[in-house]
């Protein structure tokens, strides 16, 4: 297919586009000052047959093959998730996934913090902001591409050059250069940092703006009362800024969990560092354990349940005060 | 109101663009060849096909840009002659594409099959037709039983080879060797001879790298499956494809301890880039690069290594760096690995049947030959004349194959059910290389297996 047939297909998609959405507007606008029970019916309907087809559909769909072998016909019961939890090497992934999300949030969010507060009101914010602030517009496969350099290893001979950065470094202080991607379990650690790399400044831009909304009365009672950084971070800014963090955390919790783009890029899941996301797709398109890699989906989506309730929970109370 | 209405279509617009980018970005990108004029030669050859003016064929293959230009190119004689017109497309998710075409009733004319798995899949559908006799006739003329047996499903023939490619290949520096005085080894004693008499001259022999993404640790099964053919023979190697024999037993254990003594041996690797686990850490592109640099000496890979070296790197026998067989316990043997392509039709009109011959006769072979001015491919034809190849590797993995001594394997890792061949036996074999035992290894890959 040429370009021109592209254009064409896209200028007949736009059409067809701009027609359902005329269609409806034209109905909604015709029914207006009849009933606005109507007028939310048709709106929400396209949105309510988008999620049928496009979720909920291959959400049961997904759990139902959950329970079926490796090509989907017979029904083997418990049998996928026997394996996640039984098998040495699914435990492996599990254990993964576990360092991931306790790690990845917590420091995260802490150096984003930290951060906010050390260069708010300071000279020159705008540009430190926007110094850590970049690596959240670079795709997380770019990224572990740039990490693949930092960590690459060349053996420690003569005429041979160090080409990544952190080998490099060892070198120059006399150590022997490493396998950072290699060496079982500090691999996963390794990893983690690029992860950590792109969401400090998600959580540092979140957690700047909560912290310039606190209000300048409150800061200057407090200040009045005579606290020093620490208890003003620990009885002042902390409790204001509480709503955001939950949100911050939980976010970058919910994204640790699906990690895929980094493990794979990284190592392919190889040398023990597979995560539940990385495995649900190397069993399902590679392995073509469809019955496996349906169980994983589903343990995934039962993992972030909580934490989506918790943050909705959270909202909700914030927003209630 | 007028603003309201305005706005209404502005967001109707911009998310109809949204919408209309994310269907074209799901809409193929197949290509066609553009046209070149190949010289009409003598039409005498194509009398036997009749006129087929107006007719078209339509093909479907994984050979995309650039190498499809030389295909498009070899079928221009053809189509000159008998007025056929052949559709080629080209597309990189073919495997998973054209088992869904079949089964949905919509299979191509032609399909180029690179895996005896799928071509055993596409049969099973039903959709595709059985060869020609005069396709079967050329099989049985140009080609061995070798290849005949990865192309017939229960008794029947289905489809003649097309291209091949040589794995049982080890890359080494011609200027090092005339040098050094090493002699080309003829049997696996000699190798290993080879190898200790490079220690001895204070070498680390062997380089490789098996890093490829999620597929890290590939070379490693084709390390493998070259031992398994030469320490135990085809007709083993054949039931430890099928999993007849257990990936545990005796002969694939001895196999894979075979390949360890080389590339788990401390002394022998890893020339130029590191220790064993470096092997883990390298990728495969630049497993053999070393050998350019006289830090490595010998690296076993494909034929198509050979697009791997820096432009202006003369690969040849007595030039920067070429590849000799991999050889056999003995020099009478002489096992090859590799992979091809199988020529399967979905229609049995005359038009399509003319194709399928045209492509399974030495006339096609040697036009092909003559058609990649740059080289890079090869057949296990028998009627294709070395001398119309244009690079060195391929000259040589042509004489390879056309060795009559030489019988020919496909990779057998890419046979086998894909949680073993593209997940579990990868997955092993580099934790094996980063130190896990053999034993442990070949007991994991036994019991990932799927039963049934």
């Amino acid at each position: 297919m040429d370009i021109a047939t592209k254009f064409l297909t896209m200028a007949l998609a736009i059409l067809i586009f701009v027609a359902v959405v005329g269609v409806i507007l034209f109905i909604a606008g015709r029914s207006e000052r009849t009933s606005g029970k109507r007028v939310a019916f048709l709106f929400l309907l396209p949105t309510a047959i988008m999620l049928t087809v496009g979720l909920l559909y291959p959400a049961v769909r997904t759990i139902f093959y959950s329970f079926f072998d490796a090509a989907g016909t017979s029904f083997i019961g418990l049998g996928n998730y026997e394996t996640i939890f039984g098998s040495a090497e699914q435990l492996i992934v599990l254990r993964n996934t576990a360092i991931w999300v306790l790690i990845t949030p917590f420091v995260a969010t802490a150096i984003g913090l930290l951060y906010a507060i050390l260069v708010d009101g300071a000279r020159g914010e705008g540009p430190a902001k926007a110094l850590i602030f970049l690596p959240m517009a670079i795709s997380f496969v770019a990224a572990s591409v740039i990490w693949k350099f930092v960590y690459a290893f060349r053996p420690d001979q003569p005429n041979v050059n160090q080409i990544g950065l952190l080998n490099q470094i060892l070198v120059w202080v006399g150590l022997p250069p490493q396998q950072f991607l290699i060496s079982t379990p500090f691999n996963t650690l390794f990893l983690i940092v690029v992860m950590i790399w792109i969401q400090a400044g998600f959580a540092m831009t979140i957690l700047s703006a909560s912290i310039k909304a606190i209000p300048d009365d409150v800061i200057e009672a407090a200040r009045l009362d005579g606290v020093n950084p620490f208890e003003m971070f620990r009885f002042v800014t902390l409790p204001a800024i509480r709503p955001s963090v939950v949100v911050v955390m939980t976010t970058i919790s919910i994204a640790t969990l699906k990690v895929f783009d980094i493990v794979r890029t990284m190592t392919g899941g190889q040398f023990d560092t597979s995560v539940v996301a990385n495995e649900f797709y190397s069993q399902s398109f590679r392995s073509d354990n469809q019955g496996l890699g349906a169980a994983l989906a589903v343990l995934l989506f039962v993992l972030v349940v909580p934490i989506v309730v918790y943050n909705v929970h959270q909202l909700r109370a914030s927003e209630a005060r | 109101m007028s603003s309201i209405r305005s706005r209404r279509i502005l967001a109707a617009v911009s998310g109809g663009l949204g919408f209309a980018l994310v269907l074209t970005a799901c809409s193929g990108g197949d290509s066609g060849g553009d046209e070149t004029t190949a010289a009409s030669g003598d039409c005498a050859a194509y009398e036997s096909y009749g006129d087929l003016s107006g007719k078209t064929v339509s093909v479907y293959t994984s050979i995309v840009t650039p190498e499809d230009t030389p295909q498009i190119d070899s079928y221009k004689p053809f189509e000159e002659c008998t007025g056929a017109t052949i559709e080629y497309v080209g597309d990189k998710a073919f495997e998973t594409q054209v088992l869904v075409r079949a089964k949905a009733g919509n299979p191509p004319d032609i399909a180029y099959v690179p895996q005896p798995g799928l071509l055993n899949q596409l049969v099973a559908t039903g959709a595709a037709v059985e060869a020609p006799q005069t396709v079967v006739d050329n099989i049985d003329e140009f080609w061995g039983e070798d290849w005949k047996g990865y192309a017939t499903v229960d008794g029947k023939v289905y489809a003649a080879p097309l291209g091949a490619n040589v794995k049982s290949l080890v890359w080494y520096s011609p200027t090092e060797f005339a040098d050094a005085g090493y002699e080309i080894p003829t049997t696996l004693d000699d190798l290993m001879a080879l190898t200790e008499q490079m220690v001895a001259d204070g070498k680390v022999p062997w380089c490789a790298g098996i890093g490829s993404g999620e597929a890290t640790g590939w070379p490693i099964t084709d390390w493998m499956e070259d031992f398994m053919l030469r320490l135990s023979g085809p007709d083993v190697y054949d039931q430890w494809v099928n999993h007849e024999i257990a990936f545990n037993s005796e002969a694939p254990t001895a196999a894979l301890d075979g390949v360890g003594a080389y590339l788990k041996n401390p002394a022998f690797v890893n020339g130029g880039l590191g220790d064993v686990n470096s092997i883990a850490a390298t990728a495969f592109q630049d497993g053999g690069l070393p050998i350019l640099e006289g830090t490595c000496s010998l690296h076993r890979q494909a034929s198509f290594y050979a697009a791997n070296f820096p432009e202006g790197t003369n690969v040849s026998e007595d030039g920067d760096v070429f590849a000799f067989y991999l050889p056999g316990e003995t020099e009478d043997v002489k096992p090859v690995l590799g992979g091809g392509e199988f020529v399967l039709a979905f229609a049995d009109r005359p038009e399509v049947a003319a194709f399928q011959t045209y492509l399974s006769t030495d006339l096609w072979a040697n036009n092909k030959a003559i058609a990649s001015p740059a080289g890079g491919w090869v057949s296990a034809n028998k009627g294709l004349e070395v001398a119309n190849l244009v690079s060195p590797v391929d000259k040589l993995a042509a004489t390879i194959l056309q060795d009559p001594n030489a019988v020919f394997r496909f990779d057998g890792s890419d046979m086998m059910p894909a949680a073993i061949g593209s997940n579990a036996f990868w997955k092993q074999s580099t934790n094996w290389i980063t130190g896990q035992s053999t034993k442990e290894t070949v007991d994991n890959i036994e019991a990932a297996w799927p039963a049934s």
